[in-house]
C-alpha cells in the first residue's frame, strides 16, 4: 500500500499518494478539483493555448484509481470542471471517458466556485454538500469537521513542493487532483488559519506524512 | 560623408583629433560594423554620422525638423543597448556635444522604466534621437501605430552588439531589424562591437546578406598581462583562490582603481568575504554580481563612478557597462573558461585609448594553471575563441509573430520574406515558419485543435487576432530573458531593505534559524513567505553559502584544445609552474599523458569502488551529459555505477566492478540512442523547456490581474513538458527543447567532437588512483556547506591523496 491511513471524526480514512481520498467502510473515492476543461477556458479567454491533454491525463489517473478500488461511489469535491461552459464544451473523448468510469457507480458533483450548477448530459448527480457521518463533504471549509478542496495545498519536502493533504483538528483539506493546477504553500495565512496544527500527507510515489505548525529542527 | 567644418572645431576645442575609425564610419555607405576597444570614442563614432546628417537639415516655421524636401524627419537614429542604465549614461553624454554643436534635437530614452505617460507622447512625437533595449523595441513595433513612429528612421546604432548576439536577445533584435527595415527603407544600420574573433561571422548577424563595411579599430598596445604571483600554491582542486588574497590585496593597494572578476555568484560572495577578513587597512571594497538588489549595485556603481572605491569584486555583472575611466588593473579570480571573455574583460581596465590595459589572473587550482597559461598564450597570439552561433531559435520566432499580429494584420508570406532578411533566419525554412505560426495560431497540437478558440485566425488571407484583448498579453511577455525561480531576501520588519534573492531551491533547502552569505553578510533566516525570505544579520555564525542560478560556463573548445596540446607537448611545460611540471612528469611516469588526438581513459581501485577517469577535455556540461550517458549504459553492462562527477577536463565514474574495455560505451550510435529517453526525463532538458515555452509563450510570466491569487493558479512548466512528451511527442516545443540542449547544456556536439578529434583511444589500468585523477577525487562529495572545519578535513584527505599517489612534498 502505498497510501496513509488515519482517522477523522470516527471516520477510516487513506490519503492515496495519488492525492485522492479513500473511505473503505463507504467504498468511496474522493477526489477534489479536477479542473476539467482547464485548456480550453484559457483559450476561450484568449489566454494561453496549453496542451488540451489534460482532460484525458486527469482522467487516465482516476481511472487507475477506480480501477485499484473498485468504489461503489465517487465524489468530486468542487472544482471538477473549470467552469460551466466547460461543461458543455466538454472534449467528446473526456465526456467518453468519464462515462465509461461512472458506469455502476454513483457518482456526485459537489459544486465548488468555478462550478456551481449540475453539469448538463454528464452522468452523476449535483449536490452542494454531502454528509458523512458527523463531517461534511464540502467544496470549501467551513463549519468542521469538513472534508475539503479548493485550496489546492502543496508542502515543501526535500527541496521539491508537492501536492498535499492538510490533515487538522476540524479540517481535511485535500490536494488538487487536477493535472494543470497550480498549489498554495501550507503556510500561506489561509491554509495556516484552517489547519495550524497537524499532519501534511505528501503526495508522490508515495504518501508521506510530515507535521504541521511545529518548526521543524535541520 | 566628411567632418563638417564646425564638428571639426568642435573636435579642436575639446582638444581631440577625430580617431580614423570615427572618420571611416562617418565615411562609409550602407551598412557598416565598428569593432573597437574600449576607450576608443566607439558610441561618438557610432553617433558621429546622425550628429552630421541632424545638423543639415533645416527647421520648419513650427518649429519641426525637416529634409530639403520640406518634410518632417521625426524619429531619425534609433540607438539600442543591452543596458538600461547605459541608454541613461548615453543619454546625457550626448547632451553635450548636441548643446556645443548647437543641435536643436531631442534625445530621450524608452527602457522599461519610461512612464506612460512619456511613452504615449513619445509614440505621437517622437524625439529625433531614441534610446532604447532590445524589448522596448520589441514592443515599440507591436503597436499599430509602429509604421507611422518608424517611417522616417535613418539609422539606427546597436551597442555592445557584440554581448547581444550572445543570446537570444539578439535574434529578437535582428528580427526586430528587419522589419525596420522594411517600414524605413534605405536604413542605415552600425553596430559596435568589443573585439571579437570573427567579425565577419558578426556582420552576417547583423545585416543577413546585405553589404557591411566593416571597420576594425587600430587595438591598440598589447596588454600587460601575467599570472599573479603568489607565495602559496594554488590548491589541487575547488574554486575559491582563497590562497592568493594577500597577494590581491597587494595588488589592490598598487593601483587606482581594481576590479577583481569571479566567475560565479557564490565564489564571488565568498571570495568578498575572505578579502574582507584580510583587509587590515580597511582599503574600501565592493561586491556586485546580479543576485544583489539593484538598490544595493546602484549604490556600488555610483561609488565606483565617484572614485570611492579602490576594488569591486564583480561577477559578468560588470562585463558590459558604463566606462570607468579610473580602473587601472583587472583581477581575474579563477580560470577564463574562453579567451575571448578574458579579452573583453582585460579591457575593463584603463579606458585611455593607446594606454596598455593591465591584468591579472589567478588560477583557482592544479589544472586550471595549465588552463591560465594556455589563455595567456592565446590572449599573447590574439588567437580569440568563441564557439559558432546556431541558427535563429523558433522559440523567439514564435513570440515575434504574435507581436507582429498586435501591430496589424499580416500576410504569411510578406512575413517569411521579411524574417529572412533577419541574419540568423538567413537559412529558416518555409516549412519551420509554417510550424512557428501553427503554433501561434494554434498552440500547433496533433491530436486536438482549439477550433473554435484559435489564438490567430486567417481572414480575407491576412492572420490576425482572434480576441484583440490577448494583445494585452503577449505585450506582457515581450522579450527572452527567462529568469530562474528566485526568492527575494530582506530584512526582516516592516519594509525591510531588500537584500538580493536566491534560488528558490536553494530557499527550499533551508529552515528557520540556518545562515547564508548574501551581499558579503552572514544573514539568519527568520521566516519564508510565499516568494519572500526575511532574514537578521548575524555575523557571528558559519554560513551554508547561496547556490545561485547560472549555468557555469563551459570551457570554450578553442581553449580545451590548447590546455590538450600544451599537457601532451612535455617540450612545452616549461611555461608551467614547477609544482605543475613535476605533477604532469609523474602523471607521464605512472599512466600517460593525454594529448590531442588521443583520448586516455584510466580504471583504478580507490576507497573500495573502482572509478573511471576519462580525459576528455570537452567542458563541463558535454562532460556532464556524458556521465549521465556512461553510467546509464554501466547499469546495462552490471558494473554497478554508484555516481560520477564532472569538470571541463575529465569525466570520473565510480562504480563496483571496473570498466576494463570503454570501446563500446563510447559507441557513438549507442550514445545517441541514450539521449533520446534518458534525458528526456532530466532535470536539464526541463529547465531548458521552461525556457522555450516561456520564451514561445506558451506559459506566460506575466498575466494581467493575477498577481495577487499567486501560486494557486500558476502551475509549473514540468506538468506541461510531462503532458506533452506522453501525448504529443512530436510538438514543435519538444523539437526547439532538444535542439537547444542539444547546443547548451546537453551540448552532445561536443561529445561528437571529442569523439571525433580522437581516433586513439587508450586505456590505462591501474593499482592506484593516478596523479591526473587525485585532484578529481578531492570533487568527489563535495556538498555546499563550507567552513573551517571542511576546508581543515579537505586539506588532510587532500595530502592523504596526494601521498597515495605518490605526490608528497611537490606541495
Amino acid at each position: 500500500m502505498n497510501g496513509y491511513g488515519f482517522d477523522f471524526h470516527g471516520l477510516r480514512f487513506e490519503a492515496r499518494a495519488s492525492g485522492a481520498l479513500w473511505w473503505p467502510e463507504g467504498a468511496a473515492l474522493i477526489v477534489a478539483d479536477l479542473h476539467l476543461g482547464k485548456s480550453e477556458r484559457m483559450a476561450r479567454r484568449g489566454g494561453p493555448l496549453l496542451p488540451p491533454y489534460e482532460g484525458l491525463a486527469t482522467l487516465e489517473r482516476l481511472a487507475g484509481e477506480i480501477a485499484a478500488l473498485d468504489p461503489q461511489a465517487v465524489v468530486s469535491l468542487g472544482d471538477g470542471f473549470d467552469d460551466m461552459a466547460a461543461t458543455e464544451a466538454l472534449d467528446p473523448q473526456v465526456a467518453g471517458a468519464l462515462r465509461r468510469l461512472a458506469r455502476g457507480r454513483d457518482w456526485i458533483w459537489i459544486g465548488g466556485n468555478h462550478d456551481p450548477g449540475a453539469p448538463a448530459g454528464l452522468p452523476g448527480r449535483a449536490a452542494d454538500s454531502l454528509p458523512l457521518g458527523r463531517v461534511t463533504l464540502r467544496h470549501e471549509a467551513a463549519e468542521g469537521p469538513d472534508v475539503s478542496g479548493h485550496f489546492h495545498p502543496v508542502v515543501r519536502l526535500a527541496g521539491e513542493r508537492r501536492r498535499a493533504f492538510l490533515l487538522g483538528r476540524d479540517h481535511l483539506l485535500l490536494p488538487a487532483f487536477g493535472a494543470y493546477t497550480g498549489g498554495l504553500s501550507h503556510d500561506d495565512p489561509a491554509l495556516a488559519a484552517l489547519v495550524p496544527q497537524g499532519l501534511a500527507i505528501a503526495c508522490g510515489a508515495r504518501a508521506i506524512a510530515l507535521p504541521l505548525g511545529r518548526r521543524r529542527r535541520s | 560623408m566628411i567632418l563638417p567644418p564646425e564638428f571639426q572645431d568642435w573636435f579642436v576645442r575639446q582638444g581631440w583629433q577625430p580617431h580614423p575609425h570615427q572618420l571611416a564610419l562617418l565615411a562609409a555607405e550602407g551598412d557598416s560594423l565598428l569593432i573597437a576597444p574600449t576607450g576608443g570614442g566607439k558610441t561618438l563614432a557610432g553617433f558621429l554620422p546622425s550628429l552630421v546628417d541632424l545638423a543639415r537639415v533645416g527647421r520648419s516655421q513650427d518649429g519641426y525638423l525637416e529634409n530639403g524636401k520640406g518634410a518632417r524627419t521625426g524619429l531619425h537614429t534609433l540607438y539600442v543597448s543591452p543596458l538600461k542604465a547605459l541608454t541613461a549614461d548615453i543619454g546625457r553624454n550626448l547632451a553635450r556635444p548636441v548643446a556645443e554643436l548647437g543641435l536643436e534635437i531631442r534625445v530621450e530614452d524608452r527602457t522599461g522604466d519610461t512612464g506612460q505617460g512619456q511613452r504615449r507622447r513619445q509614440r505621437v512625437d517622437p524625439p529625433e534621437i531614441l534610446l532604447t533595449t532590445p524589448e522596448s523595441l520589441a514592443l515599440m513595433l507591436s503597436y499599430p501605430e509602429a509604421p507611422a513612429i518608424f517611417g522616417g528612421l535613418r539609422r539606427v546604432v546597436l551597442d555592445e552588439l557584440h554581448a547581444l548576439a550572445e543570446s537570444k536577445r539578439g535574434d529578437q533584435l535582428m528580427l526586430g531589424l528587419a522589419r525596420l527595415r522594411r517600414l524605413a527603407p534605405g536604413l542605415r544600420v552600425t553596430g559596435l562591437s568589443a573585439t571579437v574573433e570573427d567579425p565577419q561571422a558578426l556582420a552576417g548577424f547583423m545585416a543577413g546578406a546585405a553589404l557591411v563595411t566593416v571597420v576594425e579599430a587600430d587595438p591598440g598596445p598589447d596588454p600587460d598581462i601575467a599570472m599573479l604571483p603568489t607565495a602559496k600554491p594554488a590548491p589541487w582542486s575547488g574554486g575559491g583562490g582563497h590562497y592568493a588574497i594577500p597577494e590581491v590585496l597587494e595588488a589592490v593597494k598598487g593601483a587606482r582603481t581594481t576590479i577583481i572578476f569571479i566567475n560565479t555568484r557564490a565564489q564571488a560572495e565568498l571570495f568578498f568575504q575572505a578579502l574582507w577578513a584580510e583587509n587590515d587597512e580597511n582599503l574600501p571594497i565592493g561586491l556586485h554580481h546580479g543576485s544583489l538588489a539593484r538598490e544595493q549595485r546602484a549604490r556600488v556603481e555610483a561609488a565606483m563612478a565617484a572614485g570611492e572605491l579602490r576594488a569591486v569584486v564583480a561577477t559578468g555583472s560588470l562585463d558590459l557597462g558604463i566606462d570607468w575611466g579610473a580602473v587601472d588593473l583587472v583581477i581575474q579570480v579563477g580560470a577564463p573558461k574562453n579567451v575571448k571573455r578574458l579579452v573583453q574583460r582585460i579591457g575593463r581596465a584603463n579606458h585611455r585609448y593607446n594606454a596598455p590595459s593591465r591584468a591579472r589572473i589567478v588560477p583557482a587550482n592544479r589544472f586550471e594553471q595549465i588552463e591560465c597559461v594556455a589563455a595567456l598564450e592565446a590572449v599573447r597570439e590574439r588567437d580569440l575563441d568563441g564557439d559558432r552561433r546556431g541558427p535563429g531559435p523558433l522559440d523567439v520566432l514564435c513570440q515575434h509573430i504574435g507581436l507582429t499580429a498586435c501591430a496589424a494584420p499580416f500576410d504569411a508570406d510578406a512575413l517569411f520574406a521579411e524574417v529572412v532578411t533577419a541574419g540568423p533566419y538567413r537559412g529558416l525554412s518555409r516549412a519551420d515558419f509554417d510550424a512557428c505560426l501553427d503554433f501561434a495560431a494554434t498552440g500547433g497540437y496533433a491530436l486536438r485543435a482549439y477550433d473554435r478558440w484559435q489564438r490567430l485566425v486567417l481572414r480575407a488571407g491576412l492572420w490576425q487576432l482572434r480576441d484583440p484583448r490577448a494583445a494585452k498579453l503577449l505585450r506582457m511577455n515581450v522579450g527572452t530573458i527567462v529568469e530562474a525561480e528566485m526568492m527575494k531576501v530582506r530584512l526582516r520588519g516592516r519594509g525591510g531593505a531588500p537584500l538580493g534573492e536566491v534560488e528558490e531551491a536553494f530557499a527550499a533547502s533551508l529552515t528557520h534559524g540556518d545562515s547564508f552569505l548574501i551581499g558579503g553578510r552572514v544573514v539568519r533566516m527568520d521566516a519564508m513567505r510565499e516568494m519572500v525570505i526575511e532574514v537578521t544579520p548575524d555575523p557571528t555564525r558559519q554560513p551554508k553559502i547561496a547556490v545561485y542560478s547560472g549555468v557555469k560556463l563551459a570551457m570554450s573548445t578553442q581553449l580545451s584544445h590548447r590546455v590538450l596540446a600544451l599537457i601532451g607537448d612535455p617540450a612545452r611545460h616549461g611555461a608551467l609552474p614547477a609544482q605543475t611540471r613535476e605533477w604532469l612528469d609523474l602523471q607521464a611516469q605512472v599512466s600517460a599523458l593525454p594529448e590531442p588526438g588521443l583520448l586516455l581513459s584510466e580504471s583504478f581501485p580507490h576507497a573500495g569502488l573502482w572509478h573511471f577517469a576519462l580525459y576528455g577535455f570537452a567542458g563541463r556540461n558535454a562532460l556532464q551529459t556524458l556521465g549521465l550517458l556512461l553510467t546509464r549504459e554501466m547499469e546495462d553492462e552490471g558494473l554497478g555505477p554508484l555516481g560520477f562527477l564532472s569538470t571541463d577536463y575529465a569525466l570520473l565514474v565510480w562504480s563496483l566492478d571496473a570498466v576494463r574495455d570503454p570501446a563500446p560505451l563510447l559507441d557513438r550510435a549507442r550514445l545517441r540512442a541514450g539521449l533520446g529517453d534518458w534525458l528526456g526525463e532530466n532535470a536539464v532538458m526541463k529547465r531548458t523547456f521552461r525556457n522555450v515555452a516561456t520564451v514561445a509563450g506558451l506559459t506566460q510570466r506575466n498575466m494581467p490581474g493575477q498577481r495577487k491569487t499567486g501560486r494557486q493558479a500558476t502551475f509549473s512548466s514540468d506538468i506541461l513538458y510531462d503532458t506533452l512528451r506522453k501525448y504529443d511527442p512530436g510538438h514543435l516545443m519538444l523539437r526547439i527543447t532538444a535542439e537547444e540542449a542539444g547546443r547548451g547544456l546537453v551540448d552532445f556536439g561536443r561529445i561528437e567532437e571529442m569523439l571525433d578529434r580522437s581516433p586513439r583511444r587508450e586505456h590505462r589500468m591501474l593499482e592506484r588512483v593516478s596523479p591526473m585523477a587525485a585532484p578529481l577525487l578531492l570533487e568527489v562529495g563535495r556538498v555546499p556547506i563550507r567552513g573551517e572545519g571542511r576546508e581543515r578535513l579537505a586539506q588532510i584527505e587532500a595530502e592523504a591523496l596526494m601521498a597515495e599517489a605518490g605526490l608528497e612534498g611537490i606541495a
